[in-house]
């Protein structure tokens, strides 16, 4: 074997995280199988009849920029990077008759720990997205739009850079898409490993092949975006879901999930499940359905505790997150957020202080250095809570924490020190115990975590 | 005071097929924002060239019109780039919170014992660089590790870890 094939016995076929039959009501992920994601076979699913349609190629009389943007609204698709702003809102603060450049950019830097939907959208349905962007640039009169992709998944790049030109072959993108006087060109662009670069406007920066340090805010990046231009960043799962709501209508895709929660949500669901993966499922769900699906807490043992969005959101324990469903109201309304919807899983046997250590050692690494509070106040949090895992902690050290946690909130450009802060405060405020217990007997409350 | 001599540096040479495929990724931005190749350029030189040495940053300063300072700030801020010469694969593995759960440090652990090596070091016959990672966005599929940047490994139990060093020694005595 040539080292290429030795390596590709180990890549992820998508069988277990994507092509299990466990999703409810599919619409991205919907008919699936890891070898269907060229172009014909996107058509063969209903692909790009959602641009025929608003380009009026059906002989009847397409959709005006409004009528699109009125649609998005109606369907109550909201962002599904992680803060979940309404998508047809963002879509209208476009300022459409600019006279310059606009530009559309999809975050695919998909690095919030615990997430991975957006590689198997990417990977095995690669032109929803296009398709979606296509839709939003018409909308929005944009004639030229990236897709940044996480730099580790190379493998889903070079995919999509063939969906691209696969895309472009047919019509679907380029100069007077399918006749119309629609100009769209999509490019694809990568990172190389920085968690940061999924903020919005450190994306941008990196997308002008500079550090990727956030900026701030305002200006937005609807009036300053790439290159100083308009500019409307959407998640890829956002513009997937696209498609499926011009073809079906607003209410339709609404009626899917709950009020103000529309349509279907994808679930990165990891850690101690039997059958960890992406499971599609219509918004607000119930958290006890969707561990179900996962195949239940693994070998058996007892829910302890579930990060519910990534590790950014604030950890909830089993008896809150039994009782609740898996939309943005239920779970803000429980006290952290469904943020990408990563749900990371924990049971019994784990440690939080071990845990949190893990946490707070990302957040320290990843800050990019540029606001005080967050470049020192992470090395701050994750010396606290190392000495507390190494039984060297303090009794000062449950105020220190709190204290410093308090201090990064809100005094920062960016969410990352948010991002850092809530895991610390969750913890304490649901597991306070357990650091204590590091504190006065310089050892674990439970001991087999590995 | 000593004046100390600062060495000139060479502007590293590319291949034709190289500076082909700097010239795909220029074409995506406008004429005016070279410097958005910035990153892909490097990945580039990296992939070919192993790592990233002054001499490529230069060339690739002067390819795209950019300050080569500039072009240090990207090499030095994103996490991937090898500033140095690195071991002929370059493994990294996954350690974040949602692969430490499902056996991410238990395999960086089995790779040390393995290849006899610490995390960070490189094999004494160079073929292996051993370095944890953050997250990647394969969690479900942990443990998961990345080879030489571009190869994502998934469910890396310790047979397919056996599996996989031993096929890459292998791989590297034939000649392809």
């Amino acid at each position: 074997m040539n080292l290429d094939q030795v390596l590709a016995q180990f890549q992820s076929s998508g069988a277990q995280s994507c092509f299990h039959g466990r999703h409810v009501q599919p619409q991205i992920y919907a008919g699936l199988d890891g070898k269907n994601w060229h172009l014909k076979d996107y058509e063969a699913r209903g692909g790009y009849q959602a641009l025929r349609t608003i380009l009026g190629m059906h002989g009847a009389e397409g959709m005006t920029q409004d009528q699109v943007i009125a649609t998005m609204k109606e369907s109550g698709l909201r962002g599904r990077g992680g803060a979940g702003f309404p998508t047809g809102l963002k879509w209208s603060f476009m300022p459409r008759q600019f006279p310059g450049q606009k530009y559309l950019v999809c975050n695919s830097d998909e690095g919030e720990p615990g997430t991975c939907k957006d590689r198997d959208i990417l990977e095995f349905n690669p032109h929803i997205v296009i398709e979606g962007m296509a839709i939003a640039a018409y909308a929005m009169g944009i004639s030229v739009g990236y897709n940044y992709i996480h730099g580790e998944i190379f493998q889903t790049y070079d995919r999509f850079e063939e969906a691209l030109e696969e895309a472009r072959a047919a019509g679907y993108l380029g100069d007077k898409i399918m006749g119309s006087p629609f100009n769209f060109q999509l490019h694809a662009a990568h990172g190389f490993g920085a968690y940061i670069c999924g903020e919005e406007t450190a994306l941008l920066e990196s997308l002008e092949g500079k550090k990727g340090q956030p900026r701030f805010k305002p200006p937005f990046p609807a009036s300053f975006g790439v290159y100083g231009k308009p500019t409307t960043i959407n998640n890829t799962e956002t513009f997937a879901a696209v498609p499926w709501i011009i073809r079906n209508g607003g209410p339709a895709y609404l009626a899917c999930g709950k009020p103000n929660n529309g349509g279907t949500k994808i679930f990165s669901v990891s850690g101690d499940v039997e059958h960890p993966g992406n499971y599609e499922v219509p918004m607000g769900t119930s958290f006890a359905k969707l561990l179900e699906l996962a195949g239940g807490v693994r070998g058996g043992r007892q829910l302890k505790a579930v990060i519910p969005g990534g590790s950014s959101a604030p950890v909830l324990p089993a008896s809150i997150m039994m009782d609740i469903t898996m939309d943005y109201d239920a779970i803000a309304k429980a006290g952290s957020m469904l943020g990408s919807g990563a749900v990371i899983v924990m049971d019994d046997t784990r440690c939080m202080v071990k845990s949190l250590q893990r946490l707070s050692a990302f957040y320290m690494h990843e800050s990019c250095g540029q606001c005080t509070p967050c470049r020192e106040g992470t090395g701050w949090l994750w010396r606290i809570v190392d000495r507390l895992e190494n039984g060297q902690g303090k009794a000062a050290d449950m105020d220190l924490l709190d204290s410093v946690a308090e201090n990064i909130m809100g005094r920062t450009i960016c969410a990352l020190g948010d991002a850092a802060a809530m895991p610390v405060r969750g913890m304490l405020k649901h597991f306070r115990p357990e650091f204590e217990h590091h504190i006065t007997h310089k050892t674990c409350m439970v001991s087999a975590y590995t | 005071m000593n004046i100390r001599h600062i060495p000139i540096i060479e502007a590293q040479t590319f291949s034709a097929e190289v500076l082909a495929r700097f010239d795909k990724e220029l074409a995506k931005y406008p004429a005016d924002q070279k410097q958005s190749a910035v990153i892909a350029c490097l990945s580039i030189v990296q992939q070919v060239h192993g790592h990233v040495s002054p001499e490529g940053e230069k060339a690739v300063a002067q390819y795209l019109g950019m300050p080569v300072m500039a072009v240090h700030e990207v090499s030095t801020f994103y996490n991937m780039f090898n500033l140095k010469p690195v071991g002929r694969y370059k493994i990294n593995v996954c350690t974040n919170l949602p692969c430490q759960l499902r056996g991410g440090q238990k395999a960086i652990h089995y790779l040390c014992e393995k290849l006899q090596v610490e995390v960070g070091g490189t094999t004494t016959d160079g073929l292996f660089t051993l370095q944890p990672g953050e997250c990647m966005g394969a969690c479900a599929d942990a443990p998961v590790l990345l080879v030489n940047d571009r190869s994502m490994c998934s469910f890396m139990t310790d047979d397919k870890l056996d599996q996989m060093i031993d096929g890459l020694r292998t791989a590297t005595k034939e000649p392809s």
